[in-house]
C-alpha cells in the first residue's frame, strides 16, 4: 500500500516550506516507504544523536540543513558530542578534528536543539509521557523511552532524527504501532544465583546476553526477586541495544506495558522461552572481556571508566558511598561520564568536590569511548557498562574487563583488578 | 502496516549492481564496528574483524547497535569505502538511512534489499551476485 500524505506533508515535500524542510521531508518519506508505513504521524519531541562528529559527510548534511535555515518544530534534545565543553582540556584528539566536531555541534544548536549533550535524556526534567510519540535516536535512549517510559519511538538512526525534528513527522511504523510492541521471547531468571541477583553486574550481562539472543525481537523478563529501579533498567537496555538491536523490552512488574507476563505477551504464547543460567551470563561477560582473567595476564589495571550511559544522581551517590572517603590509587585514571544537568545536581550535593579530591575525573557532554579522553590506552580498562565494554576496544584500541560497580571501585582504590568470581556460584553482598 | 518492501533503498535505475558477497556471521554495528576511512571491520568482538566491506555485496541478517551507524555508512560512501549493495533479512532503519541520505546528498545509489531466510542461507562469502533494479538478488557464479 502506498504511503498516504497529508496536504501539509505534500507542501513540505514540494518545497513550500523551503529547501531544508523539503530535504528533511524527503528523508522521512523515503524511510517511511522503506519501513512499509502507510502514513506519517505527529511527534511531540525528538532526541538527536547526529550531533556527534562522524566524518565530513554527516557534517555536510547538518550544515546544509542549518545553512538553509532549518529549525526544529518540536522540543529537541541533543546527545553526546565528541567534546567536553565544560572541561575542554580533557580532549586529547587531533585539534583539527576537534574543530570539525565543534562545527557539528554548532549546526544543531543553530537549528534550535537544546544543548543538553547527554545520552540519557530520560534523566532530564522533562521526559515523554506514556503513550507519547517521539523520534529518538541513540540506542540506549530509544530502549529506555519505549521500555521504561512507555513512550513510542522507532529505532531511529542519525540523519533522520533531525529530519523528524524539523518536520515534526515520523513514519507510522515499527514501535509506534501496538502490534509491534508485544513481547515474543520470554527470559526466565529463576535459575540465577542470589549472588548474581545482588550484583550490579546482572543488568549489563543479562542485557548483553538478551541482545545477542533476540536481535530485534521484543523480549520480556520474568523472575526478578525485587522490581528493579531505573538505573538497573538503563544498564540492561544499553547492553541489550548494543549487543543486539533491542529497542523495547518488558520486565514483568517493573515496566509500564508489563503489569503481568500475559499483558506483556499480549495473550499470545512466546515463540521462544529461555531459562537464563549463570553459565549463560558468565559466557556473555567473557565474550565482552578482552583480557584473559585467569590466563597469566596478571591483574594490572590502568583505567576505570563509569557512566555509560551517563551517570544519574543516584549512581553518583552509590559510587561516593562505595568509595567511603578513600582516594583512588594514584596510578589509576578513574573517569565518570555524565550530563551537564546531572553535574549541577551533583555539585549542589557537594560530591563534585568529594570526587575531585579523591582523584576522580568527571567528564560531561561526551563519553570516554566516543572520543580521545583516556590518558592511557595501553593498559587494561575496567568498566561497569556492557556498552562501554562492547565499543571501547574497537574505538580506542583498549583492552577491557566488565565488572560490577563495587569491583570497579575496589580496583580503582587498590590499583589492580579486584574481582569477585564467587557471584557466579554463591551468595555475596555486592553493590 | 504493510510489509516492508523488498527494495528498501533503490540502487541505480540504469541496471543491476554486481559484486562478490561478504557475509557477516553476526550483525555489525557500523558505528564502532566499521572504519569509514578504510572500509575495514574494526569490531574486535566480531567474527569478520579485519575484513573489508569495500566494493562487496554486504550480507547480514539484521542491523545492530548504535544509531550512529547511519552516519558512518554515509561517510563510507563519501570516502569510497562502502559496500556496493547491502542485503539483509530484517529491515533496519539505521542501515536504510545511511543509503537514503547518500542518495539525497551525493546522488550515490547504494541499494539496500531484503531477502528471505532461504535465500539468505545461500548467500555465502565469495559468491558473485547481482542486485537488480527491482531488488532481486541473483547468483551469477559460485564462490
Amino acid at each position: 500500500m502506498a504511503l498516504r500524505l497529508t496536504d501539509d506533508d505534500v507542501r513540505r515535500l514540494d518545497g513550500g516550506d523551503g529547501p531544508a524542510v523539503r530535504l528533511a521531508m524527503r528523508v522521512v518519506v523515503r524511510l517511511a516507504e522503506a519501513l512499509g508505513a502507510e502514513e506519517l504521524l505527529d511527534i511531540s519531541g525528538a532526541h538527536v544523536d547526529s550531533c556527534l562528529y562522524n566524518g565530513l559527510a554527516p557534517l555536510e548534511f547538518a550544515e546544509l540543513l542549518a545553512g538553509d535555515g532549518a529549525t526544529v518544530v518540536v522540543p529537541t534534545t541533543l546527545n553526546v558530542s565528541s567534546l567536553d565543553l565544560l572541561h575542554p582540556d580533557l580532549y586529547r584528539g587531533d585539534p583539527e578534528e576537534g574543530d570539525l566536531a565543534r562545527r557539528q555541534m554548532d549546526a544543531f544548536v543553530a537549528m534550535g536543539c537544546r544543548p543538553t549533550w547527554t545520552c540519557a535524556p530520560y534523566q532530564l526534567e522533562q521526559r515523554p509521557a506514556f503513550g507519547e510519540h517521539v523520534a529518538w535516536a541513540e540506542s540506549n535512549a530509544i530502549a529506555f523511552a519505549n521500555s521504561v517510559l512507555g513512550a513510542r519511538t522507532d529505532r531511529y538512526g542519525d540523519l533522520v532524527d533531525i529530519c523528524a525534528a524539523i518536520t515534526g513527522r515520523a513514519p507510522a511504523a515499527g514501535l509506534h504501532l501496538d502490534e509491534n510492541r508485544r513481547a515474543t521471547v520470554l527470559f526466565r531468571l529463576d535459575a540465577l544465583t542470589p549472588g548474581l541477583h545482588d550484583s550490579s553486574l546482572l543488568a549489563p550481562v543479562l542485557g548483553a546476553f538478551i541482545g545477542s539472543v533476540v536481535g530485534n525481537r521484543v523480549p520480556v523478563i520474568d523472575g526478578l526477586p525485587v522490581p528493579p529501579g531505573e538505573d538497573w533498567l538503563k544498564a540492561l537496555g544499553a547492553a541489550a541495544a548494543s549487543a543486539g538491536s533491542v529497542a523495547l523490552f518488558h520486565v514483568v512488574g517493573a515496566t509500564p506495558e508489563a503489569p503481568t507476563l500475559e499483558t506483556a505477551l499480549g495473550g499470545v504464547a512466546p515463540t521462544e522461552v529461555v531459562v537464563v543460567t549463570p553459565a549463560d551470563l558468565r559466557g556473555a561477560r567473557d565474550r565482552l572481556n578482552t583480557v584473559q582473567l585467569d590466563g597469566g595476564g596478571g591483574d594490572s589495571l590502568a583505567t576505570v571508566s563509569l557512566g555509560t550511559p551517563h551517570y544519574s544522581v543516584a549512581e553518583f551517590g552509590r559510587f561516593v558511598e562505595a568509595l567511603g572517603g578513600r582516594r583512588v590509587h594514584p596510578e589509576i585514571d578513574v573517569y565518570i561520564s555524565t550530563g551537564r544537568g546531572i553535574l549541577d545536581e551533583v555539585e549542589a550535593l557537594g560530591w563534585v568536590e568529594t570526587l575531585r579530591s579523591a582523584g576522580v575525573t568527571i567528564v560531561t557532554d561526551t563519553c570516554t569511548y566516543v572520543t580521545p579522553i583516556l590518558a592511557d590506552t595501553t593498559g587494561p580498562a575496567m568498566t561497569d557498562s556492557a556498552k562501554w565494554a562492547y565499543y571501547a576496544p574497537g574505538n580506542l584500541g583498549v583492552d577491557v574487563v566488565l565488572a560490577s560497580t563495587r569491583e570497579c571501585v575496589e580496583s580503582a582504590v587498590a590499583g589492580r583488578m579486584v574481582l569477585d568470581e564467587t557471584i557466579w556460584t554463591t551468595q555475596v553482598d555486592d553493590g | 502496516m504493510a510489509e516492508p518492501p523488498r527494495l528498501q533503498v533503490a540502487g541505480p535505475a540504469s541496471g543491476p549492481v554486481e559484486g562478490v558477497v561478504l557475509r557477516l556471521d553476526e550483525p555489525l554495528s557500523f558505528w564502532g564496528g566499521l572504519d569509514a576511512a578504510t572500509g575495514e571491520v574494526i569490531d574486535r568482538h566480531h567474527p569478520q574483524v579485519g575484513r573489508s566491506v569495500t566494493g562487496r555485496v554486504l550480507v547480514m541478517h539484521s542491523g545492530r547497535g548504535s544509531s550512529s551507524g547511519s552516519s558512518v555508512l554515509l561517510e563510507a560512501v563519501r570516502c569510497g569505502t562502502a559496500p556496493v549493495a547491502i542485503v539483509m533479512v530484517e529491515p533496519d532503519a539505521i542501515v536504510a538511512l545511511g543509503a537514503i541520505v547518500a542518495s539525497e546528498l551525493y546522488g550515490v545509489a547504494l541499494p539496500v534489499v531484503l531477502v528471505d531466510e532461504a535465500q539468505f542461507a545461500r548467500l555465502r562469502t565469495g559468491v558473485r551476485v547481482d542486485v537488480g533494479v527491482d531488488g532481486s538478488v541473483r547468483t551469477i557464479a559460485a564462490g
